[in-house]
């Protein structure tokens, strides 16, 4: 049998010689989506960040298709989508430039792929824009345009629900349902309810 | 390779829309280095001979002033995240943000030094001489001090830490710098003093690149 294609074992974290997590285990196959819920400071930015390997785990292994992702980082992180709690967006750059230099930091050129996901959060009327001028949902679906524009077969989302209004959180799910439908994966840490029903959901804290 | 020129091309284009952070850069040189000659009056040997000295310190110090926000900007807006999680080396993110500094102050350090050379009574032979040691010089400065700028990330007054870290390592530099001009200005031959500047760049562009992605590194966490 195939090995599943995320498999996390046995992961545990301290910060400032604080317990965050241990014993974390999990695994995740194509399509699956893993939503993290629990209290604020319960470790979910924490979790997301030790799978990214920005912040390096104290126990544990992270096996992406069988292999170690320590032993080959940048294999790793070429799968991997991320949108922190930081957009990580330029202001003095404008919509588009933003996203094409995203891509390119990433060494995939985009601009083929531009406009379906600038259109996908309704965002071509502002590609042109500063990013300094824009309003902090409009930024969070910029940062969640370059999610997409990724084409990552991992997805981690750290809160991707703030500050969208209505027919954003639509879209998005929208996107990721289409995502997941494509195969690929989604862990989300959320307050709120993601509205996808086949999230599994791991409650830390 | 196509990370390296994205994020080069990407810092110079930030530049070019606030070029008030490198006006102001270059003021700074200028208006520090004039001062000299009106402090101490118009001896023109006294100046000549202390050119050298005066032009590369005030080059040091007008590098290092733009140096704190190097990588602070990207860490404040979580783009530094992304350059973490690029997958390239980040070694080479962090050599790509020196190289950028160093286009937009040190090369234009380099270029505008000559023309203040003049008001120190500077010969034709010394004013080449400061506009190479220059050249070959300020890549080590923006490196050097590029390693202090990724060691003192979110650090309380980290523009003062930055400073103190790397003003003494700049020190080399600085000797063989102003000693190249001197040495031009006796009548001899200054390759050797260029031969160490650029033995120096080398020694950092081989050893910074690891610090600063190692200190980067540290900052994500």
């Amino acid at each position: 049998m195939a090995p599943p294609f995320l498999e996390v074992t046995d992961l545990a974290c301290r910060r400032g010689g604080r317990r965050v997590f241990d014993h974390l285990s999990f695994a995740l196959d194509a399509g699956a989506l893993l939503a993290l819920t629990g209290r604020n400071g319960s470790g979910k930015t924490t979790l997301l960040r030790a799978l990214a390997l920005l912040v390096r785990p104290d126990a544990g292994t992270i096996r992406w298709r069988g292999a170690d992702s320590r032993a080959d980082p940048e294999t790793w992180r070429g799968q991997l989508a991320w949108l922190g709690h930081l957009e990580g967006l330029k202001g003095d750059l404008s919509v588009r430039e933003n996203l094409l230099v995203a891509e390119r930091l990433r060494g995939a050129p985009a601009e083929d792929r531009l406009d379906a996901a600038l259109a996908a959060f309704d965002l071509a009327d502002l590609a042109v824009r500063p990013v300094r001028t824009l309003s902090t949902g409009q930024r969070r679906r910029v940062a969640l345009a370059r999610v997409v524009l990724t084409q990552a077969p991992l997805w981690l989302l750290d809160e991707p629900l703030n500050a969208l209004d209505a027919l954003a959180q639509a879209a998005f799910r929208q996107v990721l349902h289409n995502h997941l439908a494509a195969g690929g994966l989604a862990i989300a840490a959320t307050h709120a309810d993601l509205g996808l029903p086949a999230a599994r959901v791991l409650e830390l804290g | 390779m196509t990370g390296f020129v994205a994020l080069l091309a990407r810092d110079l284009r930030l530049v070019w829309r606030r070029p008030g952070d490198v006006a102001v850069v270059l003021a700074f040189f200028v208006v520090a280095t004039v001062l000299f000659p009106l402090g101490i009056g118009p001896e023109s040997n006294l100046l000549a001979r202390i050119a050298a000295g005066v032009l590369w310190c005030a080059a040091l110090f007008a590098s290092l002033l733009s140096l704190d926000r190097l990588f602070a900007s990207d860490y404040e807006d979580g783009t530094l995240d992304l350059l973490l999680l690029a997958p390239w080396p980040l070694e080479l993110a962090a050599l790509a943000k020196c190289a950028a500094h160093w286009i937009v102050t040190g090369l234009p350090l380099a270029v505008l030094a000559p023309f203040l050379g003049i008001a120190f009574g500077l010969d034709q032979p010394g004013l080449l001489a400061l506009a190479a040691t220059l050249l070959v010089g300020t890549p080590t400065l923006s490196l050097i001090g590029g390693l202090a700028a990724a060691l003192t990330l979110g650090a309380r007054r980290s523009g003062a830490l930055l400073a103190l870290l790397a003003l003494p390592l700049c020190v080399p530099t600085l000797i063989f710098g102003a000693g190249a001009i001197e040495t031009m200005a006796m009548g001899k031959n200054f390759t050797t003093h260029l031969a160490i500047l650029a033995a120096l760049a080398l020694v950092a562009l081989a050893t910074t690149p690891w610090a600063m992605a190692a200190a980067l590194r540290q900052a994500g966490e």
